[in-house]
């Protein structure tokens, strides 16, 4: 009894049935039910051969190990700071963590490394059972984040602003001469002159909103050039 | 860095006569009004200012009038801070914030005399309508108090009496007469923010999160100020305020324009 119930690139809802018999492979927001396949979110449903995969339109970030996210300070521990990564568990930075570097506590204090408001490029080093996060910046390029924006995407629309093998986010610093970091927490870092800040993040904005449809990067590279 | 860095990036953007969104200093956002979405209200309005949405609704019952006005109908404006519009407001009891929004809604329409009170008597001492109007955020992205004041006197301009039952003393809400409720002006809101000295109209939630201070003004059709107030710590001098009520009126007369419209 083998069979798919959908196609290629069809939009699916939670719950709907994608496929039955054991000969099919569930990836990505796909999961298995006895013999059959079912998605677990709203989604692109994507059938390659035997794997069927589902990516998410919509959603929070979930956490997962080794991501890249960019965080808020929001407390100071006795051996840490605690981070809001937006997603649904706290994110811990332990002191050990923060810096190659010893730490001596009698003679620098916590929040000259972070304060509270602070925000900090980390990667996501372990997620525990009770879905704690734990975070490290040891090493470069994760640091605080001084000067520049925060602005906010939704997770799913992030590998469409990086682009293929990153060629959309190359565009972007190249004809704005900003810095700009991407988490795949959705929190983007823009650094640079204050007009361009705004261009860039109004142009995210955009690609966010319209990722899903054709000749976007032309579009995008009219509206870097000081097209409307 | 945090919310001072962003808050440095935006006034350095508003001395150069910008915004992060790319609209001029005193260009409001694109407004969208929806006239009676709402079928069981006796008037109602959705109103959009960019992703910013407001629902209002106009509801009338009969009452006692108060007894130093007592052939006068009454209003009562009410609003609801729900964590559906934004994370940050809390169910529970009424938030100061949206106590500010229901009280600066009531003033601009109760001290313009929009509402023609007197017609709203049923029999002196006695019977009076009671206009209510509830305001409920969908979503905040800033600027909730243009907004809600926008979708207050939409739904009021759209809102028909409800027919009553004199024998029986209830209001049948299923039935609306073809009588509406009775309006003479219309008092429409600006809200102006103040940043390192820099004044701009409609600020974003992004921009509602640096700013110093903020400026209400609601203005009527003959240039008359119904109500102000001013918010957040931040303070306005004298030349920016009579600099503003200009702009205000001016806005006004944009937003006055939208509601003839629908």
């Amino acid at each position: 009894m083998e069979k798919v119930f959908v196609n290629d690139k069809d939009i699916v809802i939670p719950g709907e049935p994608l496929a039955e018999g054991f000969d099919f492979l569930p990836a990505g927001k796909a999961f298995r039910e006895d013999e059959k396949i079912f998605a677990s979110t709203i989604g692109l449903v994507y059938v390659k051969g035997r794997v069927i995969k589902v990516i998410p339109l919509a959603g929070k970030y979930m956490p997962k190990r080794g991501d890249i996210v960019i965080g808020k300070v929001t407390n100071i521990g006795h051996s840490g700071w605690t981070l809001d990564i937006d997603c649904p568990y706290l994110a811990d930075l332990n002191i050990g963590e923060a810096s190659s570097e010893y730490i001596d506590l009698r003679k620098a204090s916590m929040n000259q490394f972070f304060d509270i408001g602070d925000y900090a490029l980390t990667e996501v080093t372990a997620i525990s059972e009770g879905m704690f996060v734990k975070l490290t910046a040891k090493y470069r390029p994760y640091r605080r984040l001084v000067g520049g924006t925060i602005i906010k995407v939704s997770p799913t629309k992030i590998p469409r602003i990086i682009g293929k093998a990153g060629s959309m986010i190359k565009m972007l610093k190249d004809h704005s001469n900003c810095d700009i970091t991407v988490g795949q927490n959705g929190l983007i870092w823009i650094k640079g002159d204050a007009e361009k800040q705004a261009l860039v993040s109004r142009i995210i904005k955009v690609i966010e909103k319209e990722s899903h449809l054709p000749g976007l990067t032309d579009k995008i590279k009219h509206m870097l050039e000081g097209g409307k | 860095m945090g919310i001072d860095s962003i808050k440095s990036y935006m006034s350095e953007l508003l001395k150069k006569g910008q915004r992060e969104d790319g609209r001029k200093i005193f260009d409001y956002r694109k407004i969208e009004v929806e006239v009676n979405p709402l079928a069981r209200a006796c008037g109602s309005a959705r109103v959009r200012i960019g992703e910013t949405e407001v629902l209002v609704g106009v509801k009338m019952d009969v009452t006692k009038p108060y007894p130093d006005s007592p052939d006068d109908g009454t209003l009562m404006v009410n609003a609801e801070l729900i964590p559906l519009a934004n994370p940050d407001f809390e169910p529970g009891p009424p938030s100061p914030q949206s106590v500010e929004l229901a009280r600066v809604v009531d003033r601009g329409i109760r001290e313009s005399g929009a509402i023609d009170t007197a017609k709203l008597c049923i029999t002196p001492k006695e019977k009076v309508w009671t206009v209510f109007i509830d305001i409920y955020p969908m979503n905040d992205d800033g600027n909730l108090l243009d907004a809600a004041a926008l979708g207050a006197i939409v739904a009021l301009k759209h809102a028909y009496i409800p027919k009553y039952d004199e024998k029986e003393e209830k209001v049948l809400y299923k039935e609306l007469t073809k009588e509406k409720l009775p309006l003479t002006c219309l008092p429409v809101m600006t809200t102006f923010g103040k940043l390192d000295g820099n004044v701009f109209l409609d600020a974003s939630r992004r921009e509602e999160k640096s700013y110093d201070g903020r400026l209400s003004i609601a203005t009527l059709e003959n240039g008359a100020i119904s109500a102000m107030q001013k918010g957040e710590a931040g303070t306005f001098t004298e030349k920016e305020v009579f600099e503003l009520l200009g702009t205000a009126i001016e806005k006004g007369k944009e937003l006055r324009g939208l509601i003839k419209k629908v």
